[in-house]
């Protein structure tokens, strides 16, 4: 019949279709990555030149912090480049990493309504800005996912001595963008990486009003999948990247990068 | 609302070639994952319209609930299947666009089916004894009553062919968003987004709709012919 | 065509012996026992809801008596030996040759004799011109005609008919009785029901006369229509109401 035959050939074209899928290219390694450095640009600035030099792709999957260390302990990527160290090390030390490098730094601020409600301006150091801000039960919008950012955030407000709750506190459960977003709408104040900032256009009414204490300073490590707990990780090509990002030129490359004429990432390979 | 719309035609006037990937790339996943929905869907349900077992009922019901399947899930189903510390992590398909498709096709499937449940078991009320009396036993009604309900069935492959396409959850999960290799219209809005590139965003909606429009004002222009030409 | 009837083992005589059917503890036909011999044109009679669609259905297999038997001289190839037309013939969304095809397809004709076969049909009803046309936009009488057509490619002995032309008009009738009445020229088996008296005299050979589920009178067709023995029968023909 007629249609029967239809059914067959459309089904097989299905399968002809994907089949039709570019053959996976061998060389190529799966970097799980945090949205702030996938968001900021930076990948798009450095990768070409690592794989011009080495003609090894780099897929970037970028998630938040908690998940990327996820999917590398799943063994879904050969390099985690995240921002949260004492994730980091945890995940080294349980095995799941082979060992963790420093590759650079950017730092947080605190970002909000330019009528600054809590005085956060007048605040000496990052403790005295969030307790203001907590006094004031001004509104401040925060990840809430388990990301580098949302980590720091907490250590930051463990300091302060403040349990942060109440109809002023919003957890977001979201990227830094959205978060973000929220805040611009709200407006709350919002903790946030630089690069984040910086190349984020929808502002609204939203201005940086803390920066510059050291605790807000914020560390990347990069750290190869272990291959011993998962065979399939492409060793070599990982380590391969994770040489070049720490060497001189991959170094030069990072602090090259900029948005709107302004540095956002600090090299720090030793 | 001039801002998006100018930028949306200037981006498709550019021919931007990582524009172009992204449409051709969501277009190939969604358009695959309809057919691959379609190929099993279709003979499922109207395989579940004619046959009588116990526990129809509770079958249906939950293909019926299916279709509401949010997409974050079905794409967490098939994520913990093809991770490598998974059923079929070997094959490593994750963060690849097959792996999209699979996790589309999951979402469409139940609308497939559901849908030419219900056109099946209509069609069958009327043509059950006629078709009978020709000599075509249940099975050998399938294919029959499939090619009769077409012009109705075209609906429901539209509505999942729409969920597909609109959908950001499951390939977001599964493909990982990776730029040039399985980032798509919608995760590139979720991107853009974040960035808070909002008129980049929109811009990237307005072309997605517009491709959306395309292909249902066709499908029912063919729909509308049919229905003129075959009664 | 009558040649290739001739080869297939004949099925009939029908018989059918204290058939009944009931559904859901209510019985809707019972005691039927009836011979329908080859060749003969039986028209059943009897008011609405007397069980005639019924026992059409029962004939043709569409359905299986619940009480009773229901035997066929050869069981060998019996459903391909039967044809049936509906009140309301359901014709597929497909052009009207593709709907001639589609039974003969059923029953594995090669493809070249079905070729010939649907041309024939055409040719012998007069439907080439709307071969290619879609049947589901045919008109009522033209549907019916082609679904005559259709039963008739088939080669059945027996040609079961359930009110074909209650849904037309009389000139569209008028065809209908003729296609009917030059089936059974050819030597098919008809079986029929209409509520039609009109139409019971014109073609009715043998009449069978149900009421409330019961045959009750079973004869020639002159017998009957010169004067029945049941009353119910007699207040049916003269066109008293009867329940």
């Amino acid at each position: 019949m007629t249609h029967a035959r239809r059914f067959i050939l459309s089904a097989a074209s299905g399968l002809a279709l994907i089949a039709a899928l570019p053959a996976t290219a061998q060389d190529f390694i799966t970097v799980a990555s945090t949205t702030s450095t996938e968001n900021s640009g930076l990948f798009g600035h450095i990768l070409p030149m690592f794989q011009e030099e080495t003609g090894i792709e780099v897929r970037v999957v970028s998630q938040g912090t908690g998940q990327a260390l996820e999917t590398g302990r799943r063994g879904d990527a050969d390099v985690v480049f995240v921002h949260a160290r004492a994730q980091e090390e945890q995940f080294v030390a349980d095995g799941y990493g082979v060992q963790r490098f420093d590759v650079m730094y950017n730092d947080f601020v605190i970002v909000g309504p330019g009528d600054d409600p809590a005085e956060v301006r007048m605040a000496a150091d990052a403790t005295a800005a969030m307790t203001a801000i907590a006094v004031a039960e001004a509104a401040f919008a925060s990840r809430g996912d388990d990301s580098g950012t949302h980590v720091a955030e907490a250590n930051l407000w463990a300091a302060a001595g403040v349990a942060p709750a109440g109809r002023w506190y919003l957890s977001t459960g979201s990227g830094m963008g959205a978060t973000l977003n929220t805040a611009a709408q709200v407006p709350a104040y919002a903790l946030t990486d630089r690069g984040t900032w910086l190349s984020f256009e929808n502002r609204g009414d939203l201005e940086i009003v803390f920066e510059g204490d050291p605790v807000l300073f914020n560390p990347y490590g990069i750290i190869l999948v272990n291959p011993e707990r998962h065979a399939h990780v492409k060793a070599e090509q990982g380590q391969a990247f994770i040489d070049w990002v720490t060497s001189d030129e991959g170094q030069a490359a990072i602090a090259d990068f900029t948005v709107g004429g302004e540095q956002l990432f600090f090299p720090s390979a030793a | 609302m001039g801002g998006p719309f100018a930028t949306a035609f200037s981006l498709i006037a550019s021919g931007d070639p990582a524009l172009m990937q992204i449409i051709g790339l969501s277009l190939r996943v969604t358009l695959t994952a309809v057919l691959m929905a379609c190929a099993v869907g279709l003979p499922l349900g109207a395989a579940l319209a004619l046959a009588r077992f116990p526990g129809r009922g509770a079958v249906i019901v939950v293909f019926n609930a299916l279709m509401g399947l949010p997409p974050v899930v079905a794409g967490l189903i098939v994520y913990l299947m093809l991770s490598r510390s998974g059923p079929f992590g070997s094959l490593a398909l994750l963060f690849t666009p097959t792996a999209m498709i699979i996790a589309q096709t999951l979402l469409i499937l139940p609308i497939v089916i559901s849908l030419t449940r219900s056109v099946v078991e209509d069609l069958w009320a009327e043509y059950r004894e006629q078709l009978l009396s020709l000599g075509a036993g249940r099975l050998r009604a399938v294919p029959t009553l499939l090619w009769d309900g077409r012009v109705s069935l075209l609906t429901g492959v539209l509505a999942g062919f729409g969920r597909a396409s609109a959908e950001v959850g499951a390939v977001l999960i599964v493909g990982g968003n990776i730029a040039g290799h399985t980032r798509t219209m919608t995760t590139a809005i979720t991107l853009e987004t974040a960035r808070g590139q909002l008129g980049l965003a929109v811009a990237l909606g307005i072309i997605l709709l517009t491709l959306t429009l395309t292909l249902n004002a066709i499908a029912w222009g063919a729909g509308q012919w049919a229905r003129g030409r075959l009664g | 065509m009558k040649i290739a009837r001739d080869i297939a083992p004949p099925i009939l005589p029908l018989s059918l012996e204290d058939m009944g059917y009931a559904v859901g503890g209510k019985t809707l036909l019972s005691g039927i026992t009836l011979r329908i011999e080859a060749g003969q044109r039986l028209v059943v009679m009897g008011a609405n809801g007397a069980g005639k669609s019924l026992f059409l259905r029962l004939c043709h297999g569409l359905i299986d008596p619940t009480q009773g038997r229901r035997r066929w001289a050869s069981d060998e190839a019996r459903a391909e030996a039967q044809a049936m037309v509906f009140q309301r013939p359901v014709l597929l969304r497909r052009s009207v040759a593709a709907n001639l095809d589609y039974p003969l397809a059923l029953k594995g004709l090669p493809r070249a004799a079905r070729r010939e076969t649907v041309a024939r049909t055409l040719d012998r009803f007069g439907l080439n011109d709307l071969a290619e046309r879609p049947a589901r936009l045919l008109s009522g009488g033209e549907q019916q005609r082609l679904a005559l057509a259709r039963a008739w490619a088939m080669r059945p002995q027996v040609l079961f008919l359930d009110e074909p032309s209650s849904a037309l008009d009389p000139s569209a009738t008028r065809i209908i009785e003729e296609m009917v009445a030059q089936f059974s020229d050819e030597g098919i088996t008809i079986v029929m029901t209409t509520h039609d008296l009109g139409q019971a005299r014109r073609l009715a050979a043998q009449v069978a006369f149900l009421h409330r589920g019961r045959l009750i009178e079973h004869r020639p067709a002159a017998e009957f229509f010169a004067g029945p023995e049941a009353a119910e029968a007699r207040a049916f023909l003269a066109g008293d109401l009867i329940w």
